[in-house]
């Protein structure tokens, strides 16, 4: 009888051409994946959502993983890419959270300079051609100003009072283009919520690395609030109606 | 042979329990001019006088600036100070760099005082023969403090350090609850009052000799020498003249 052959994933196999000697090389590829974040200003701070689900390639393979954290008092973080790299970024800021309390001096450790301290460690690792694979979303609430800021593997950063990472990029962005954009100090949390909502559910009906099941999460003067995980009511009744569906 | 045997270098003790080398380097603060520190709830203020080698020299800077929110008055040798103040740029500049932020000035001053602590406790080293009045302004308000040679930093509501500096801080003790209230050119006065009392028979503060630090909420490190100083001491002058009315 033939023996089977198993084709371990490409995100495991070490490339052949990689030898164990000579010259020093790293990780290119993520393994196990987030997708998007999306985050944008609404009246009383920020409000973001990201989903539950951390794909191993294409395999749904982690359905109940957290990509956004609070840190320091008033500061919320949001992740895109390798959750890996994302658990290292974790403990790196809470060392330097830690440090922070340490010092006891009644000193905060405020949005921007976490926003600044993330976009420092991003930019290093990129220069030392070993990136972080991940897109990070930074939010607050500092005396009475929101603050909204994007920091990618290269280190390249942006502030805005919308963002979307990933997959979120082409297909949030948009809406939040329309709906959010000059509105920013106007719409009530419903009213955010609910355009949040709609950018989630086009991406659970676009994203192929989405999952209905996603957090909410807002920062506000208050603090922060990340919520429990909930689904989106979808309608597929029309998916026949698109061409490749099913097929 | 040796009129003292403890104190040859910084690390021994003596048996009283006193580290001479440590208490030598605390007299050369002594021997520099003084320097006054004081301040409000919204600002604080650097004052010194200035000493010139000879009629031919220029004098000496006794006040140097950090950063935008931080500056310090030295008393002692000049190019320990400089030494430190160097350290403390690089401190206020990495903090921008790295966290966006600029360096509270407690940590500063605590991160030269261990610098100085080191200088006590290591075999081969020599405490600086520096003192200082640091002064600035960050989250939690306007601050005041004192580093010296032995590695003790101490926070102060008005301070001073350098020669004759006892009489200086008569005169703060006597005034320095209504600090507080006071704004920033009462306040520079009040320190130049102070700073008068340290002076010698037949010396006067002038415009050559006075230099003036200040910092605060909406006031960058500010660093007054030279003809600028000269409207503080008119003020300082006419306050006398109203007070014997």
């Amino acid at each position: 009888m033939d023996s089977i052959t198993l084709k371990v994933p490409h995100t495991t196999e070490r490339p052949a051409e990689i030898t164990n000697y000579g010259p020093t090389t790293h990780i290119s590829q993520p393994s196990v994946t987030g997708t998007s974040v999306v985050a944008f200003k609404y009246k009383d701070g920020i409000i973001m959502a990201t989903d539950c689900l951390a794909s191993y390639g294409s395999m749904a393979r982690f359905r109940n993983e957290t990509r956004m954290i609070s840190v320091g008092n008033n500061t919320l973080v949001g992740m895109s890419g390798d959750t890996g790299d994302f658990q290292h970024m974790k403990h790196t800021l809470e060392n330097l959270l830690t440090h922070e309390y340490d010092m006891d001096d009644g000193q905060n450790m405020g949005t921007r300079s976490i926003y600044k301290y993330i976009s420092n460690i991003m930019y290093g690792r990129r220069s030392k051609i070993d990136p972080l694979w991940n897109s990070y979303v930074v939010a607050g609430v500092e005396n009475g100003e929101s603050f909204l800021g994007f920091v990618d593997y290269y280190g390249t950063t942006y502030q805005s009072p919308t963002i979307a990472t990933g997959f979120g990029a082409y297909l949030a962005q948009p809406i939040l283009r329309k709906y959010v954009e000059g509105h920013e100090d106007e719409l009530t949390e419903e009213e955010a919520v609910r355009i949040l909502d709609d950018c989630m559910r086009v991406l659970y009906y676009r994203d192929g690395r989405s999952f209905n099941k996603l957090r909410r999460a807002k920062v506000t003067a208050e603090g922060v609030e990340i919520s429990e995980p909930y689904p989106l009511d979808t309608n597929w009744t029309i998916a026949n109606y698109v061409v490749g569906y099913g097929s | 042979m040796f009129r003292n045997q403890y104190d040859n270098d910084s690390s021994t003790w003596s048996p009283q329990g006193r580290i001479f080398q440590v208490e030598y380097a605390s007299e050369a603060v002594k021997q520099g001019s003084a320097v006054v520190g004081l301040k409000s709830k919204d600002h604080a203020v650097l004052v010194a006088v200035k000493r010139s080698p000879n009629e031919l020299a220029s004098y000496q800077k006794k006040i140097i600036r950090i950063d935008d929110h931080m500056g310090i008055a030295m008393a002692g040798l000049t190019s320990d100070a400089r030494v430190l103040s160097n350290y403390l740029r690089t401190e206020a500049m990495r903090s921008k760099m790295v966290y966006g932020r600029a360096l509270p000035v407690g940590r500063a001053v605590n991160a030269i005082g261990d610098k100085a602590q080191t200088n006590t406790q290591e075999y081969g080293r020599r405490p600086y023969g520096v003192g200082l009045l640091v002064i600035g302004h960050d989250d939690t308000g306007p601050h005041l403090y004192e580093f010296n040679p032995s590695g003790i930093v101490s926070e102060y509501y008005a301070y001073s350090i350098g020669s004759r500096s006892q009489s200086a801080r008569t005169n703060l003790e006597r005034n320095f609850e209504t600090f507080q209230d006071m704004s920033l050119k009462e306040l520079i006065v009040q320190g130049l009052r102070s700073l008068r009392d340290t002076l010698q028979q037949g010396k006067q503060l002038d415009a050559l000799n006075t230099s003036i630090g200040f910092v605060g909420k909406d006031n960058k490190m500010t660093i007054l020498d030279g003809q600028d100083t000269q409207e503080y001491l008119d003020l300082l002058d006419e306050g006398e003249a109203m007070d014997t009315e």
